[in-house]
């Protein structure tokens, strides 16, 4: 069946709203294509049957299914050899590809073994003319380029968090449950141990962000970060400088290598605002920049701005917020 | 164990905004005049290598692909941090293709030097960002892949590798031959040479090989996709300063804080 395919792992069920962004893009190229948009859906089992009925109620009208338990956090190997399975079957013209820490191996060790064309953290998609129109940033988010897309099949990954989860959409669906048979011996590579960060609450889906930059000096500061992200409810992340010196996980990384938000709220907190730090917050609602330099390019893309010592400004901060919002 | 690492050469990427150009004509950064340097995390990858090589013996080389004229003095910096030899591949046109035509062309050139157990490259370069030639290279040269590897341990003939996820760390166990793409971690800072190895860099060997000499490999991934147009962005955000004395700023952004219904 030709057409456009999204690829969606299913760890577990709060992993559907990611792969819905993809329906999104998917759906914006299937208006001029019109030739309907299918899924593979991978996943343990549990979840599975959830996730079917949210890609069939966005639009998607055909689910590849499968279940496995090797089909789980990581496994990109089993992930590559059940999506290689069920495309060398159903042969779509477009794969959409989420590049999270699965997609972003999956993505051109796929296009390979389909010889497809291959476009990697798109940002937006569009159809021209039986075109795919892609974009991407590129030079540390300085730049952002426009590729054009004409060979078939092709493999696009689209950077996490870039495409909105589009309004729903129902259509008759159709379920095809596919058998994958995957031998843990034989994976070359093999996740022995997920090791989950420590934090109360998850950059991902945290509606406020407290960020800080090599300019806090040390994981002290980071304790006084955290005191205002408590406060607000939010999640506490960082540039790069402070997860290169372990002052934080590296999870915490904001940015081009590190995560992408979109927060209600992002506060930088002594970050100088560098393109690879601003393409991983840029999308958030209101920015706030606390810098001590007035020409912090941080500046330039807050919406307010607080010029000083961070170390003179978080301690009132966190207190005027606690009489604010009161006992 | 023998390494070979994937080095690139780019623009120096911290360089000021004011710095910043794109040529029309390619979509590509202005190179001329500009500082050249190894891609960030690319050093990271060598100094992996290097960490691999001084517990457990072996070979590494480095592996570049660019126009031969220009990579030399940083490149020669990779030789006095460690590395054995290096190869380079003469490509005019190098830094104009995209990762998955590069990928291509150094599978061919890595088949070429023979023998290896482990390719590391950096996890992206810091221009493109495409992470597609670990995963590529993998698939051409069928080994295992992992990306974004922050640590590696050889253990008896695998690897337990280090991968940086979305929800924290993966450890995995890895197969050889294998391809890793390497991120930064407190635990692979490139290391910073000694003059004496700065001289001794200049006695190591350096291959040059034409590109026209590498067999073509299919699977060239980039074939059919164009680069239609590269632009700067125009930001055009003001950002309102909150004025007076520390506890009056902290003040003033409370209540603004409150007024956008943030509290
Ligand atoms: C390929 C590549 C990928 C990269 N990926 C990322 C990425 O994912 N994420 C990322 O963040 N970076 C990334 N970088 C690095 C990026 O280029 C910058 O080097 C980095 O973001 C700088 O971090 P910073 O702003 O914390 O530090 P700096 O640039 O050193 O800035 C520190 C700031 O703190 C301010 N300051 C100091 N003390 C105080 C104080 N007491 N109170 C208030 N302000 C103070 C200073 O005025 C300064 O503006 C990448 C770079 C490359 C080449």
């Amino acid at each position: 069946m030709p057409g456009i395919c999204v690829v969606a792992t299913v760890p577990d069920a709060a992993a559907i709203p990611s792969s819905l962004e993809l329906v999104g893009g998917a759906r914006a190229l299937d208006a001029s294509h019109g030739a309907g948009v299918s899924a593979v859906l991978m996943g343990t089992g549990p979840g599975l049957r959830e996730a079917t009925d949210e890609l069939h109620r966005h639009g998607v009208a055909t689910v590849y299914r499968c279940a496995h338990p090797l089909l789980t956090s990581g496994q990109v190997d089993a992930f590559l050899l059940a999506t290689e399975q069920v495309l060398r079957a159903a042969t779509p013209q477009v794969v959409l590809i989420r590049a999270d820490t699965v997609g972003r191996e999956l993505a051109p060790r796929l296009a390979v073994r389909l010889g497809a064309a291959l476009v990697t953290e798109c940002v937006e998609l569009a159809a021209e003319n039986g075109a795919i129109v892609a974009r991407r940033q590129t030079y540390g988010g300085r730049a952002l380029a426009t590729l054009v897309v004409t060979r078939r099949p092709a493999v696009l990954s689209v950077k996490p968090h870039s495409l909105e989860v589009p309004e729903p959409a129902p259509v008759p669906g159709r379920v095809e449950d596919v058998a994958v048979s995957i031998d843990a011996d034989t994976l070359p590579a093999r996740v022995c141990e997920v090791l989950r960060e420590e934090a109360e609450v998850g950059l991902d889906d945290a509606q406020v962000v407290v960020s800080g930059g090599r300019g806090v000096g040390g994981p002290e500061g980071f304790a006084l970060l955290k005191e205002l992200a408590a406060v607000l409810g939010g999640a506490v992340g960082a540039s790069r400088p402070p997860a290169d010196e372990g002052w934080v996980p590296i999870s915490w990384q904001i940015g081009q290598t590190g995560k992408t938000v979109r927060p209600a709220l992002y506060i930088a907190v002594a970050i100088s605002g560098a393109t690879q730090h601003v393409a991983g917050m840029s999308g958030s609602r209101t920015i706030v920049a606390i810098n001590r330099d007035p020409n912090a390019p941080i500046f330039s893309v807050a919406h307010l701005g607080i010029v000083g010592d961070y170390r003179a400004i978080v301690p009132p901060l966190v207190a005027r917020i606690k009489e604010l919002k009161g006992p | 164990m023998d390494i070979i690492v994937c080095l690139k050469q780019v623009v120096d990427p911290e360089l000021p905004q004011t710095e910043f150009a794109i040529e029309p004509a390619t979509g590509r950064q202005v190179r001329e005049g500009r500082p050249l340097v190894i891609s960030t995390y690319d050093e990271n990858a060598l100094e992996v290598a290097l960490q691999l090589k001084d517990r457990g013996g072996g070979k590494v080389t480095v592996l570049t692909l660019g126009p031969q004229a220009v990579i030399s003095d940083a490149f020669r910096l990779a030789l006095a941090m460690g590395a054995d030899e290096m190869v380079v591949v003469d490509d005019p046109r190098g830094p104009d293709r995209l990762g998955g035509e590069k990928a291509a062309i150094l599978a061919a050139a890595i088949r070429r030097i023979g023998r290896f157990d482990l390719v590391l490259t950096g996890c992206e370069s810091a221009d493109w960002t495409e992470r597609v030639v670990a995963p590529v290279l993998a698939e051409a040269l069928s080994a295992a892949c992992v990306t974004f590897v922050s640590r590696v341990e050889a253990a008896d003939g695998t690897l337990m590798v280090r991968r940086m996820a979305d929800e924290g760390f993966h450890r995995v166990e890895v197969r050889l031959p294998a391809v890793l793409s390497v991120a930064s971690d407190e635990s692979n800072r490139p290391r910073l040479p000694k003059l004496k190895d700065i001289l001794a860099a200049k006695r190591k060997p350096v291959h040059v090989w034409p590109v026209a000499d590498m067999p073509a490999a299919p699977g060239d991934l980039a074939a059919g996709v164009e680069v239609r147009e590269v632009v700067i962005p125009q930001r055009t955000t003001r950002c309102e300063f909150l004025e007076g004395e520390s506890a009056e700023q902290a003040a003033a952004l409370a209540q603004r804080l409150r007024d956008l219904k943030l509290l």
